[in-house]
């Protein structure tokens, strides 16, 4: 018989925590803080809009793009929020999850040998969608002492003939950085002297804690050339409702729809009924949930500094990635040793790419009481490793 | 500054002041020093335990009684709320509009004790034209507290 498989799809490795990630699951008892979702349900209203609509029978198709109500609301809220404004009719498309607007995004711009320049660490799939669409992902590896913020010097030494795509991950998973209005201004004039379009996902937008997010969209001059994406799995708390969306040139959302209309038709019905209503009276949900996020990441970072791990302040989404370089273990051999130790599970920095390795990525969409015993067990954890125990 | 404070407390007013501070990002001098103007002034009335008594043994009634009276001149619904809210049995007085006037809150070990109460002490008052009595058979949520609530994590243990 013969091979059923792609070569392409083989080559690509799985997820890389998969091993840690079933050890942890089948123990008993783990305090996880490894999870990339935050502890909110759905507030109440959102969730009476999504059973509403059901009751109502609007159990169709959308049209391909999604509707246009939704459209519309969204295009509102990046014009009150980011000051940034999109047609709804020839601008948005409305998407299964950030996920799979950064998937068709990808597929939609790019042509085999195109390359791609993604910084790490970051969220794991822009790597893989790169590939499936046929380019060369290109690695920037961000550094803790830029507070893994992406810079111009860094870009520029990534860039050649064939860069594409600039993927912008900010606010960043894993690392919780963000990047400045200063910081884009940088890297915008690259991108429009090297003719290189953005991606921006800014799935976390909505969860900074220093200044208000500002999207490199609204930099003159880079409306024209950047895809922005977004969602409501984090700020709303509606993750299982699987509903993001993609805005950009209308050249590109068009194509982007083909592919949308092959593969998806279009996005979740009731989701949609649901995220209208998100959008039109959740603002008071967001500002409650991102407050709550802001106390819980005060009180980690002063954890962390009692207990001497070095760990650079993050500004934005909700995790913290401490260095752990002081005890001369890889991020996965600590994340194995603390989980067996303190039956604490965190994700080890190299899931998120190599440049993670040395860190953590530890979050914190858990309640203070949960994150109070785990910083108890991992100071215990790391003053046995310091007294050589 | 305050307001942070007691949303803060709100929901648990046991955490301990350094973890206050570390949390709204304020020293723990100024919140110790908030908190006793605060309770001082009267804006922090007590620190209660919210407890779901139908875990426990204890028999404990609860009761809403609607009474309509007749304000009197010149002092309208306080003196007579106040001749209701002094007695240890009643635990809320509200006076409320719509069809009756103070919603009056009790708690009692055992049916006749509340029922003897109304009957013997409330209907007896002179401006109490009526009185209405809900016993309560459940509480499913009490100050914002689903009691009964399965809390276990339904998230997967990790994701990226």
């Amino acid at each position: 018989m013969r091979n059923p498989l792609s070569q392409t799809i083989v080559s690509i490795k799985p997820s890389g925590i998969r091993k840690f990630f079933d050890i942890a699951s089948e123990r008993k008892d783990t305090i996880s803080l490894g999870v990339g979702e935050p502890d909110f349900d759905t507030p109440w209203h959102i969730r009476d809009e999504g059973i509403y609509s059901l009751e109502k029978g609007k159990t169709f198709y959308t049209s391909n793009s999604g509707l246009i109500e939704l459209r519309e609301e969204i295009s509102k809220y990046y014009r009150r929020r980011f000051n940034i404004s999109y047609d709804p009719r020839k601008e948005v498309i409305i998407t299964v999850g950030g996920s799979e607007a950064i998937d068709i995004a990808l597929r939609a711009m790019i042509d085999p040998g195109d390359e791609v320049i993604i910084p790490q660490p970051s969220y794991v799939s822009y790597e893989p969608c790169a590939i499936l669409a046929g380019a060369k992902p290109v690695i920037i590896e961000l550094k803790n002492e830029d507070d893994f913020r992406l810079t111009a010097q860094e870009l520029l030494d990534a860039v050649t003939d064939k860069t594409k795509i600039l993927i912008l991950p900010f606010p960043n998973n894993p690392t919780g950085a963000i990047m400045e209005k200063e910081d884009l201004e940088k890297i915008a004039k690259i991108c429009i002297e090297k003719d290189i379009f953005v991606l921006s996902d800014e799935i976390y937008a909505e969860l900074t804690f220093k200044n208000d997010h500002v999207s490199i969209a609204s930099i003159p001059g880079m409306k024209e050339r950047t895809i922005v994406i977004n969602g409501f799995s984090k700020a709303y708390a509606m993750t299982g409702w699987r509903l993001g969306y993609a805005m950009g040139p209308e050249e590109i959302i068009t194509q982007m729809t083909k592919i949308h209309q092959f593969a998806i038709m279009c996005a979740p019905t009731t989701s949609q009924y649901a995220a209208v209503e998100a959008l039109r009276n959740g603002d008071d949900d967001v500002r409650m949930m991102k407050k709550s996020y802001d106390q819980r990441r005060k009180f980690l970072m002063n954890a962390f500094h009692e207990m001497g791990l070095p760990c650079f302040e993050p500004f934005g989404a909700f995790y913290v990635f401490p260095d752990i370089r002081e005890f001369r273990m890889t991020s996965e051999e600590f994340a194995f040793a603390l989980l067996d130790a303190q039956n604490i599970a965190v994700v080890p920095g190299t899931a998120f790419g190599d440049s993670g390795e040395g860190f953590l990525r530890i979050s914190y969409a858990y309640s203070i009481e949960k994150l109070r015993t785990a910083m108890e067990r991992i100071a215990l954890f790391i003053g046995e490793l310091r007294n050589g125990k | 500054m305050r307001e942070e404070i007691l949303n803060f407390i709100e929901k648990n007013s046991r955490v301990d002041l350094k973890e206050v501070a570390v949390c709204l990002g304020m020293t723990e001098i100024d919140v110790a020093n908030e908190l006793a103007a605060m309770e001082s002034e009267g804006i922090i009335c007590g620190y209660h335990t919210l407890i779901d008594w139908d875990k426990v043994t204890e028999e404990r009634i609860h009761a809403l009684i609607e009474v309509r009276v007749t304000p009197q001149r010149g002092k309208g619904f306080d003196e007579i709320a106040e001749r209701i809210y002094k007695y240890p049995e009643v635990n809320s007085t509200y006076l409320i509009s719509g069809g009756y006037d103070l919603l009056v809150f009790m708690e009692g070990k055992t049916l006749r004790e509340i029922s003897s109460f109304v009957s013997q002490k409330l209907s007896t008052l002179d401006s109490v034209i009526s009185t209405t009595t809900h016993f309560v058979l459940r509480k499913y949520k009490d100050n914002g507290v689903i009691f009964n609530k399965k809390s276990e994590d339904e998230r997967m243990i990790m994701t990226l």
